[in-house]
């Protein structure tokens, strides 16, 4: 075994990511990890190249106990990680990009860099993956697939013998992602080790050699490629049981509340179309960047759209920002509450008032009594805890976060409520009082909307399951007629 | 639709179970020390620095000498306040100094050179600060420039050389009284430009704290992608912002005229830097989302003391200007510690 994890565990503030992690890396493996969003692959390659550290158990490499406390000790070390987002500097070489931090000098430490060497090492290095790429070029230059090769020959640069993959083609073109799957077979047979994540299970069966499948932050347990389908993988991934985590409401379907038509996101994108309606959950499953955010904030006008009609209630509706949109009364509780929906320099009140500060007015100035009361009402009915009024939103914890962002989008007297992610980050607790609220929402005559990448809450809160695929509706589904296999497969366009 | 609605709302309200909301204890009882530092740390500030003046040197107590301080920090403390919101916006105004210059010249070409009356060139005045602020903000705007920082930086040179050139370089002599006043007398002992400032003050913290557009300027600073999903005008609140520092530099001018009883070309050069180093002595932060009326006004106030008290003591022009440096670092490293403390 080249890296051997034993026993490790995780937990953020009492809740835990990482169950007793046992995961043995041959040398000279395609080792994949595969799991539901959320299912503890993240966290596994953060501990390992530094960005978080264990609770508990070991790491072995090469046999020897590793601690891994910065990303240097990884690198040091031989593991090097290439992310999604590729951390390359575009105004910079292709050369200079492989020898960052590293780079070769004539002498000693103090004299000038040696461009010569480094441009020879540069091209032996490309050669090496099978590239003819011009060491002087510019890296904005390189395509996406072309730059990502850029990133593994830094890391052979750094002479790794492990290289950790996140989700290498979700970006890629499918002629990049052949090139970048050949390198990678190119590479194994060179001696490399790679662990690599991804959801497209086709890819997985071409080049891996063993699977480890992550559930709920444990593991399921580490299968050999070459004796396991595509259903057995999905099988193994979604292999759960519901329980009444979900506090789903009986209710029948109402009036057209949001109709879209001939939605598209730009001049590339396939045409959506979908209707919502009152007294069901519709909710939007699909893999991470499927493009369910982009469709929810188009729909919302947080960013402009291609071309498409919207229908509020039977009622064709000209969307053009965010503010027409609370008109017409959507409201969007966005994925990223921090970034998107708290202001967190400020007190609750301010919060919760900021979306319709028409409502607390009295004689042309806002009425500090006014928003006292509707505050507090909020506070109370929502049970925000602690329920003070002026803590600023910082001091929350997330579910109460959340509930602030939900209690600004009530007060904006929405009828069509969009939650992307609405229980992202909160313990169980609070999501079963989030959910509360959406059947709360659902019972009163509002149309809901739930974008979620979690199968369980999906199935366990919704009426109608929509499945999104590379910006494209790839499965209807009623719940009843749903479960984690069939969206699975429509979710990764199998 | 509408009437369903509503009822959401109503029905929220009924869970309540009919008890009234109990304000709780703030569970962060232990940190009241700090939010008290935070909140008054400025007005510890001038209330030390002027105890140890006094002890310096005595005379700086009397009401003359206090009416003075207050006259010497009008200026500074009116282009403060426009200053405070674009800094509340995460954002800055380098032009107010230029601004400053174009409206008191053009309002000295007006009432001086062309003979109109001082009603009118007050209105000139004004509205001429009023319009360069409208053009930051519509550049800021517009021109989706990245930074305030660059469309102001542009805007101040182009606003000094603007009043260079209409004035052909020379300052403008002799204004009517109505102009003059503001800056020139007092009631009874209070400065008339205090008065002002005063009022404009109140005037700012309704604004700021019980207006919508005041809320946006806050939610801009503190959040702007959750400020525009939220419905909020980002660019027209942006264009109001500049407005008012604009029209707020203008006000300072008037006041700089009747103290010198001139319009100079030149006049409020590197005013703006005070203006910052004010704003953000009050308590307000680079970042944005953070800064009172109040702050800014002790912060204009801090810095109008250290040069009188420093005068005083007989420290020469040169080391008082080492002191005032020294005070801005100091105040904003104390923003650095507490934005540091707050972060989790």
């Amino acid at each position: 075994m080249l890296l051997e994890m034993k026993n490790v565990s995780k937990s953020f503030s009492g809740v835990q990511v990482l169950h007793d992690i046992n995961l043995g890396v041959k040398e000279g493996e395609v080792h994949v990890l595969l799991g539901e969003n959320g299912a503890g692959k993240s966290t596994i390659i953060k501990i390992l190249t530094g960005a978080y550290t264990k609770d508990t158990g070991d790491v072995y490499w090469d046999k020897q106990v590793l601690e891994v406390n910065e990303p240097k000790d990884a690198i040091d070390a031989g593991i090097a990680t290439i992310y999604q987002e590729l951390n390359l500097i575009p105004e910079l070489s292709v050369m200079e990009n492989i020898f960052l931090g590293h780079e070769q000098k004539k002498g000693s430490k103090f004299s000038l860099l040696d461009r010569a060497t480094m441009r020879e090492k540069a091209k032996k290095l490309m050669s090496r993956l099978g590239q003819n790429t011009d060491p002087d070029e510019l890296v904005q230059n390189l395509g996406v697939g072309r730059q990502q090769l850029v990133e593994i020959a830094k890391a052979l640069s750094l002479n790794a013998r492990l290289i950790i993959m996140d989700e290498p083609t979700s970006s890629l073109s499918g002629s990049e992602t052949e090139q970048l799957l050949l390198t990678v077979e190119r590479l194994r047979e060179q001696g490399i080790t790679f662990i690599y994540i991804s959801h497209r299970l086709e890819e997985i069966k071409r080049i891996g050699d063993s699977i480890t499948i992550l559930r709920d932050g444990a593991k399921v347990d580490t299968v050999k490629v070459e004796n396991t389908s595509v259903d057995e993988m999905i099988a193994l991934m979604v292999g759960r049981t519901l329980d009444n985590k979900f506090p789903k409401m009986e209710s029948s379907r109402g009036e057209e509340g949001l109709r879209v038509e001939n939605f598209k996101l730009n001049s590339d994108s396939k045409e959506i179309n979908f209707t919502a309606y009152t007294g069901e959950i519709l909710g939007f499953s699909g893999l991470v960047g499927a493009g369910r955010t982009e469709l929810m904030r188009g729909i919302f006008a947080a960013d402009s759209i291609e071309s498409g009609d919207i229908y509020i209630f039977g009622k064709k509706k000209k969307i053009a920002n965010p503010k027409q949109a609370i008109r017409e009364g959507i409201a969007f509780i966005t994925e990223d509450r921090k970034g998107e929906g708290l202001f967190l320099d400020q007190p609750l009140h301010f919060n919760k008032t900021i979306a319709k500060l028409k409502e607390i007015k009295r004689n042309g100035l806002l009425s500090i009594r006014k928003q006292k009361n509707v505050s507090n009402t909020y506070v109370e009915s929502l049970k925000i805890k602690p329920n003070n009024i002026n803590l600023l939103a910082q001091n929350l914890s997330g579910g109460n976060q959340q509930k602030v962002v939900i209690a600004k989008w009530l007060f904006t007297q929405a009828k069509v409520f969009i939650f992307d992610e609405p229980t992202r980050g909160i313990d169980v607790g609070a999501k079963v009082e989030v959910y509360n609220l959406i059947n709360e929402l659902v019972k009163l005559g509002a149309c809901v909307i739930i974008v979620s990448s979690e199968l369980p809450e999906i199935l366990g809160m919704c009426d109608r399951i929509l499945v999104m695929h590379e910006g494209e509706i790839t499965g209807d589904f009623k719940v009843k007629e749903a479960n984690q296999e069939i969206i699975m497969r429509a979710a990764t366009g199998g | 639709m509408e009437e369903r609605v509503k009822d959401i709302d109503e029905k929220i309200e009924e869970q309540k179970d009919g008890k009234p909301p109990k304000p709780s204890k703030d569970p962060k009882k232990k940190w009241d020390a700090r939010a008290v530092l935070d909140k008054f740390g400025a007005l510890f500030g001038l209330i030390g620095l002027s105890v140890i003046l006094t002890i310096l040197a005595p005379s700086f107590i009397t009401i003359d000498n206090l009416m003075n301080v207050a006259r010497q920090a009008s200026i500074n403390a009116l282009l403060s306040l426009g200053m405070l919101l674009p800094i509340i916006t995460a954002g800055i105004d380098l032009s107010v100094g230029s601004i400053l210059a174009l409206s008191i010249v053009l309002g000295g070409i007006v009432t001086v050179s062309w003979g109109m009356s001082p009603v009118v060139g007050l209105i000139v005045l004004l509205l001429a600060g009023a319009v360069a602020g409208l053009i930051n903000g519509l550049l800021l705007t517009k021109l989706r420039l990245p930074h305030p920082f660059i469309s102001t930086l542009g805007t101040m040179n182009v606003y000094r050389g603007l009043a260079l050139i209409v004035t052909g370089a020379s300052p403008i002599f002799g204004f009517p009284l109505l102009i003059n006043y503001v800056g020139q007398e007092s009631i009874n002992i209070v400065p008339v430009s205090f008065i002002l400032v005063i009022i404009v003050a109140v005037l700012m913290h309704i604004f700021l704290n019980r207006t919508a557009t005041g809320r946006y300027i806050y939610a801009i600073g503190g959040n702007k992608e959750a400020a525009r999903l939220s419905g909020i005008p980002v660019d027209r609140v942006l264009i109001i912002v500049y407005t008012v520092s604009g029209f707020m530099a203008a006000l300072g001018g008037l006041v700089l005229i009747g103290r010198t009883n001139s319009a100079s070309p030149i006049a409020g050069l590197t005013y703006e830097l005070d203006a910052i180093a004010a704003v953000i002595i009050g308590g307000a932060s680079f970042f944005g989302g953070v800064g009172t009326v109040v702050g800014t006004l002790i912060g204009a106030l801090i810095i109008a003391v250290l040069r009188n008290g420093l005068n005083l003591i007989g420290t020469s022009s040169d080391l008082q200007t080492v002191v005032i440096g020294i005070v801005i670092i100091l105040a904003v490293y104390v923003d650095v510690l507490r934005r540091k403390g707050t972060k989790k």
